[in-house]
C-alpha cells in the first residue's frame, strides 16, 4: 500500500524540503505568537499536529463524494467541526492539559496550514498517506517552533523548559534548566519583534543552507549546466 | 420539465454541502451534549479553587458559588461590565467576601483582580486573573511569578493608614521592584478601591442570605 521510499519522502517533504515555517512560511501568526519559550512552543506543535492528522485523514476519506467547485467550503466545514469536538473532547476529558493547549485549539481552525495540507495534499490522495502526509508537516513545524522557542528563551530569559510544570504539574518545577546562571534576561527576544528578528535569521541559516549544497554539487560537475 | 446541466451540478453541490453541514452539526450536538455536564462541573471546580487562594476553604460552610451575585458596574472596583461577588458564610454568619475587581490603569490596560475580604475589611488575599503586563518586567504580580501580591494580605483601610496605601516609591508601605512601577501602582490602588467598595457597602453584604438564595 504504501513503500518505503514514499514514506520517507514524505517525511522529507514536511519536515525539510517544504517545512511550512521555514520554507513556505505558511502559519507564521500562530507561529511567532506561541514560540516565546520551549514549552509554549512544543504544545503548540503538537496540538497542530494533532488536528492536521485528523482533518487531513477526514479529508481524504471523503474525497469522491466532494464535487469540486464546493471542496472548499466542505473542507472548511470538516475542520471547524473536527477542532470544535476535538476541542470539546479535550476539555472534558483531559482537562489539565486543555488548560495548557486550550487557548491554541480554536487558533489552529485559523491556521492556513490546516486548509492548505487538506486542499494540496488529503483532496486528492488515499487516506493514509494524507494522515502521514499531516503528520510530517506538523512535525516540521513543531521543530522549527522547537527551535524558534528555544532561541527566544535561551537569549530572553537564559532559561529552557520553564512553564513545564503547567504541562506535567507540580514535580516537573525542577525540570527548568538555567542555561544561563544570573542571567539579566533580554525582553526583546520574548516580545514579538524578537519572533520575527529570530524566524528570519533561521530562514536565512536554511536559505544559506541549501545555497551551499547546490554550490557543492556544481562543484562535483562543473561542465554540467 | 428538464433541468440544465448547470443547474443540476448546482443542485448536486447544494446537497451534497447540505449533507456535510447535517452530519457536523450532528456531530457537534452529541459531542456537545456529551461534554457539557463534565466541563460545567470542571469549570466550577476550577472558579472554586481560584476562589480558594484567596479565602480558605475552611473559613465558611455554605455553597459558595450558589451565593453569587452580580454587581453592577462601579468606579471604585474599576469595572465597566458587571462583576462576580460570593459570599462566604458560617453557621449562616458572612464571614468574608470575594469579590472581582479591576485595576484600569496597568502598564499595558486592565489587569483583573480577584480579592477576598473578610468581613472586618482587612484583606484575606489578592490574586490577578488576567493582565497583559510586560514578561518578565510587569508580571511579578501574578503569584506563579513571585509572591509580591501577598504583601496585601492583613492589611485593611487603617493598617497601613490612608496616605501609606501607595508603592514604597510614592512614600507608602508596599514595595515594588525597580523598572516597573505603573504596575504595582495600579494594582496597589485598585486593591484600596476595592476595601472602599466593601467599606461602603459591608451592611448590605453582611445582612442574612436572601430567601431566592436560601431555596436554591
Amino acid at each position: 500500500m504504501m513503500t518505503m521510499s514514499e514514506f520517507r519522502s514524505l517525511f522529507h517533504n514536511g519536515l525539510i524540503k517544504q517545512n511550512t515555517g521555514l520554507v513556505q512560511l505558511l502559519g507564521l501568526c500562530p507561529l511567532l505568537a506561541i514560540s516565546n519559550n520551549v514549552v509554549n512552543a512544543l504544545s503548540l506543535g503538537l496540538a497542530t499536529t494533532m488536528v492536521m492528522a485528523a482533518s487531513s485523514g477526514a479529508v481524504s476519506s471523503v474525497r469522491h463524494f466532494v464535487p469540486n467547485e464546493i471542496r472548499i467550503p466542505v473542507f472548511v466545514l470538516i475542520i471547524a467541526a473536527l477542532v470544535t469536538v476535538i476541542d470539546l473532547a479535550m476539555n472534558a476529558f483531559v482537562h489539565p492539559l486543555y488548560l495548557v493547549l486550550g487557548i491554541f485549539i480554536p487558533l489552529i481552525t485559523t491556521n492556513c496550514i490546516v486548509l492548505a495540507r487538506a486542499d494540496a495534499f488529503a483532496a486528492k490522495n488515499h487516506p493514509l498517506h494524507s494522515v502521514i502526509d499531516a503528520i510530517s508537516m506538523g512535525l516540521g513545524l513543531t521543530l522549527v517552533l522547537i527551535v524558534l522557542g528555544a532561541i527566544r528563551e535561551l537569549a530572553g530569559k537564559g532559561t529552557l523548559l520553564s512553564g513545564i510544570d503547567m504541562v506535567f504539574g507540580q514535580a516537573a518545577k525542577g525540570w527548568v534548566l538555567h542555561i544561563l546562571p544570573h542571567y539579566q534576561g533580554f525582553l526583546l527576544a520574548i516580545l514579538p519583534p524578537g519572533a520575527f528578528i529570530a524566524l528570519g535569521l533561521l530562514i536565512a541559516a536554511n536559505n544559506w543552507n541549501k545555497a551551499r549544497a547546490v554550490q557543492r554539487v556544481r562543484a562535483a560537475v562543473p561542465m554540467a549546466a | 420539465m428538464s433541468m440544465t446541466a448547470a443547474a443540476r451540478n448546482a443542485f448536486r453541490a447544494g446537497t451534497v454541502l447540505l449533507l456535510f453541514a447535517l452530519v457536523g452539526t450532528a456531530m457537534l450536538a452529541f459531542t456537545h451534549d456529551r461534554t457539557e455536564p463534565v466541563i460545567t462541573r470542571s469549570q466550577q471546580a476550577e472558579k472554586l479553587a481560584l476562589i480558594n487562594q484567596v479565602l480558605p476553604a475552611s473559613s465558611y460552610d455554605n455553597d459558595l458559588l450558589a451565593s453569587r451575585q452580580d454587581l453592577p458596574p462601579d468606579d471604585l472596583l474599576g469595572t465597566r461590565q458587571p462583576s462576580a461577588l460570593w459570599i462566604a458564610r458560617r453557621g449562616g454568619q458572612a464571614t468574608a467576601v470575594v469579590l472581582e475587581a479591576v485595576a484600569p490603569d496597568g502598564y499595558a490596560g486592565d489587569i483583573a483582580l480577584l480579592i477576598g475580604i473578610d468581613i472586618d475589611g482587612k484583606v484575606i488575599g489578592v490574586r490577578v486573573t488576567a493582565h497583559h503586563e510586560t514578561p518578565g518586567l510587569g508580571d511579578y504580580i501574578d503569584r506563579a511569578k513571585s509572591a509580591w501580591i501577598d504583601q496585601f494580605s492583613g492589611k485593611s483601610l487603617t493598617d497601613p493608614e490612608s496616605k501609606r496605601w501607595k508603592v514604597a516609591k510614592d512614600g507608602g508601605t508596599f514595595d515594588a521592584r525597580a523598572g516597573a512601577t505603573i504596575t504595582p501602582r495600579a494594582v496597589v490602588k485598585a486593591v484600596k478601591s476595592a476595601l472602599d467598595y466593601f467599606a461602603r457597602h459591608r451592611a448590605a453584604f453582611a445582612a442574612p442570605p436572601a430567601a431566592k438564595e436560601k431555596k436554591a
